[in-house]
């Protein structure tokens, strides 16, 4: 076991399967000279040359449109997007093109390409740079969508979704790539769509992921302490395929459910889940289900009422409180 | 159907009587290879007609036998002929929705063809696609693609996994004159331009993007905005298939031979609507499409040219003519024969995981209903 930063457990995956697939690349821009700009890549371009590790131009569009192209000729692209925030403008290619192609050839053509970059707000950087596409990517069946949490699962997940015959986008986050964390010398992959128990508990039941989980933990730590209330944190780790049957057996165990994202919650990943929930264990619950949400308004800059919006420990141990009353 | 006009059959080359077909390209074809691009002209149009007949008409059971746009290749049959038939092994083809022409001269099957367009099972991409949406991989034909312009980075990818791989090869990435005026289009020049990759982008230009000429929609000349991106262009006329390929075989040898992209306008006309639903009377006149279609018909004008370089006779174009349209009748005659995909084939071909159970990694729920 080594102490790797969340960033530097994206690293080693990429430079792993770098290694192991001559056909794995990775782009985007300022990824290689500049060594990316959270540093993710670096070193990735002295250690694989320009062919393995390219800059691109700042083309979203163009660069993961040419991703998908390449994959369907069975390069496997890992394509950086400086943040997951300009999807916006690679739209078409990324849920008309990667995500329908397979269909719309009958099952003749596949799309292994992998985007990925961090989704998150809590760093001032306003509403333009601080979305969460999660729930979008996710709603276009034909992707997959993973949301780690942890430099563990951040390894494991990135080496399984490089090798995935099915395009996958992968949301990282630039509040955790300075977060350390134990991860494994020897090599290990972690599938997708296995979610995780990070703290088992009996009284509640917290379904999250990405920042969030780290967040619940403290809010789990905080009300076993101070109310004596024991709580269960569910990782789904990835949002698509999702593991429900976690879910739902945690939820058999306490009864009740929070359900905790770091997203607008209209049409939310939280909306799948609870409608979900109550579909197959309507009796096995003892209470509404609760849902915590960012506040529903564009990121706001002002850094003080930037953490009051998202999801953070005190809010989330208020909105379990409220549901244990 | 081979997608390349058989060079197994020895005969000497005929010397064709316009200067196009003097280029080195056109003077090596046998006179059996340039029936076959002849029929190959003739197939697309009969299959066109064909398909058009069948989107007015109704199936036994009263309904309709294809559903949503039909857009048709009709006046433009040169351009995909001329640039398929210079298609090795790893040249690539991609288009937009006007897409039935490529299709037929990669040589896919006709009666897939129709059958995607009655939406059935045994169509290219098992009713899955339509007609906007062809594609055979293993004919290196990649789409098929409904968004104007969204396809070109693709064609991109594909250069770029060609010279990725390292093979000698190219894509031609197929647009209209509508299409140039998109940003995913700028982005692609400059990619390929900036990292040399051996893709062709070819701007069909027949006159107008829907109801919008050319005029009314675009600033300057559409090939040389090549210039800007410091990539070579080329303007050549649709209707001469001889030239069409003259044009293009110089572009693609660098392509193949120096990893250098470029940008070749095709001057071509559509003669019918934009999509089969356009009633195509409000934005030019009925004497526009004639006067092109007296003088400068693709097929009119290639069949002219071999029949004064005596590799065709006008019954032998007839015979060709009549089985056109004998396999067009097969084709849809196929087509309304097949069964429709199952309710159960919707949510297959989604993911490759879904289809390969046995070799599925992940885990979890892939579905949600
Ligand atoms: C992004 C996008 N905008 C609009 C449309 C609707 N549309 C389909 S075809 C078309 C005209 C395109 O004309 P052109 O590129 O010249 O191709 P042509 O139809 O002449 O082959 C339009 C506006 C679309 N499919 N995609
Ligand atoms: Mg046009």
């Amino acid at each position: 076991m080594s102490q790797l930063t969340y960033r530097e457990a994206v690293r080693h995956a990429l430079a792993e399967e770098l290694t192991r697939d001559p056909n794995v690349v990775v782009m985007g821009e300022e990824v290689g000279q500049f060594q990316g700009a959270y540093k993710v890549t670096q070193g990735l371009l002295e250690k694989f040359g320009p062919k393995r590790v390219a800059d691109t131009p700042i083309s979203e569009a163009g660069f993961i449109g040419m991703g998908i192209g390449a994959s369907m000729l069975g390069v496997r692209p890992v394509m950086e997007l400086m943040f997951w925030s300009f999807y916006s403008v690679a739209f078409d290619q990324i849920l008309n093109n990667a995500a329908n192609v397979r269909y719309m050839s009958g099952g003749q053509i596949n799309c292994p390409i992998v985007i990925r970059g961090p989704a998150n707000g809590g760093t001032n950087v306003g509403a333009t740079h601080s979305h969460t596409p999660e729930n979008i990517l996710a709603a276009h069946p034909g992707v997959k969508v993973v949301v780690p949490s942890t430099p563990y699962d951040a390894k494991g997940l990135l080496k399984s979704a490089i090798r995935d015959n099915d395009p996958v986008f992968f949301l990282e986050n630039t509040v955790l790539y300075g977060e350390k964390g134990e991860v494994p010398d020897e090599e290990y992959l972690i599938p997708l769509g296995k979610a995780d128990v990070k703290r088992e508990g009996k009284d509640l039941t917290i379904v999250t992921y990405g920042r969030p989980v780290i967040q619940s933990l403290i809010a789990a730590e905080l009300l076993a302490k101070e109310h004596d209330i024991s709580v269960e944190v569910v990782d789904l780790r990835t949002i698509r395929p999702l593991d429900i049957d976690t879910v739902l057996a945690s939820v058999r165990k306490t009864h009740r459910v929070l359900v905790v994202e770091e997203q607008k919650p209209f049409c939310g990943v939280g909306a799948q889940l609870t409608y979900m929930i109550q579909a197959e264990a309507f009796d096995d619950l003892d209470a509404p289900i609760g849902r915590l949400c960012t506040i529903d308004a564009p990121a706001i800059y002002s850094p003080p009422v930037e953490a009051e919006q998202l999801p953070n420990p005190q809010r989330i141990l208020k909105a379990a409180l409220a549901l244990l009353d | 159907m081979s997608k390349k006009p058989s060079a197994t059959i020895e005969q000497k080359p005929t010397a064709s009587n316009t200067s196009h077909g003097q280029a080195p390209v056109n003077a090596a074809l046998t006179p059996a290879q340039k029936i076959e691009l002849f029929s190959q002209m003739v197939r697309i149009r009969r299959f066109e007609e064909r398909s058009h007949r069948a989107y007015t008409g109704k199936n036994a059971a009263g309904g309709a036998n294809i559903g949503g746009f039909l857009h048709l290749y009709n006046g433009q049959e040169a351009i995909a002929v001329g640039c398929c038939s210079l298609m090795g092994k790893h040249d690539h083809v991609i288009t937009a929705y006007r897409d039935h022409g490529h299709a037929i001269a990669v040589g896919m099957d006709t009666k897939a063809l129709m059958a995607e367009l009655y939406g059935k099972v045994t169509g290219c991409s098992k009713g899955k696609g339509g007609s906007m949406h062809f594609f055979s991989p293993e004919r290196n034909y990649w789409g098929g693609h409904g968004i104007v312009g969204g396809q070109i980075p693709l064609g991109v990818g594909l250069a770029y996994g060609v010279k990725y791989k390292g093979h000698k090869g190219s894509a031609m990435a197929f647009m209209g004159d509508g299409a140039v005026n998109q940003g995913a289009v700028h982005e692609a020049y400059n990619l390929a331009a900036l990292w040399n990759l051996p893709c062709i982008f070819v701007i069909e230009n027949n006159g107008y993007s829907m109801g919008t000429s050319q005029a009314r929609s675009s600033a300057g000349e559409l090939a040389k905005r090549a210039e800007g991106y410091g990539m070579a262009w080329g303007v050549c006329e649709g209707h001469d298939v001889y030239e069409v390929r003259a044009t293009m075989d110089k572009f693609l040898q660098i392509a193949r031979e120096e990893c250098k992209p470029a940008v070749v306008e095709i001057r071509t006309y559509r003669y019918r609507g934009h999509s089969v639903a356009d009633p195509d009377n409000t934005y030019r006149t009925k004497t526009e499409i004639e006067d092109y279609r007296r003088t400068k018909d693709p097929i009119q004008v290639f069949q002219t040219a071999l029949i004064a370089e005596g590799v065709l006779t006008t019954e032998s174009a007839e015979k060709i003519d009549e089985a056109a349209r004998a396999e067009a009748e097969a084709a849809a005659d196929f087509a309304d024969a097949s069964p429709y995909p199952t309710p159960e084939d919707i949510q297959k071909d989604v993911y490759w995981e879904s289809d390969n159970p046995d070799q599925r990694t992940s885990q979890g729920r892939l579905f949600f209903n």
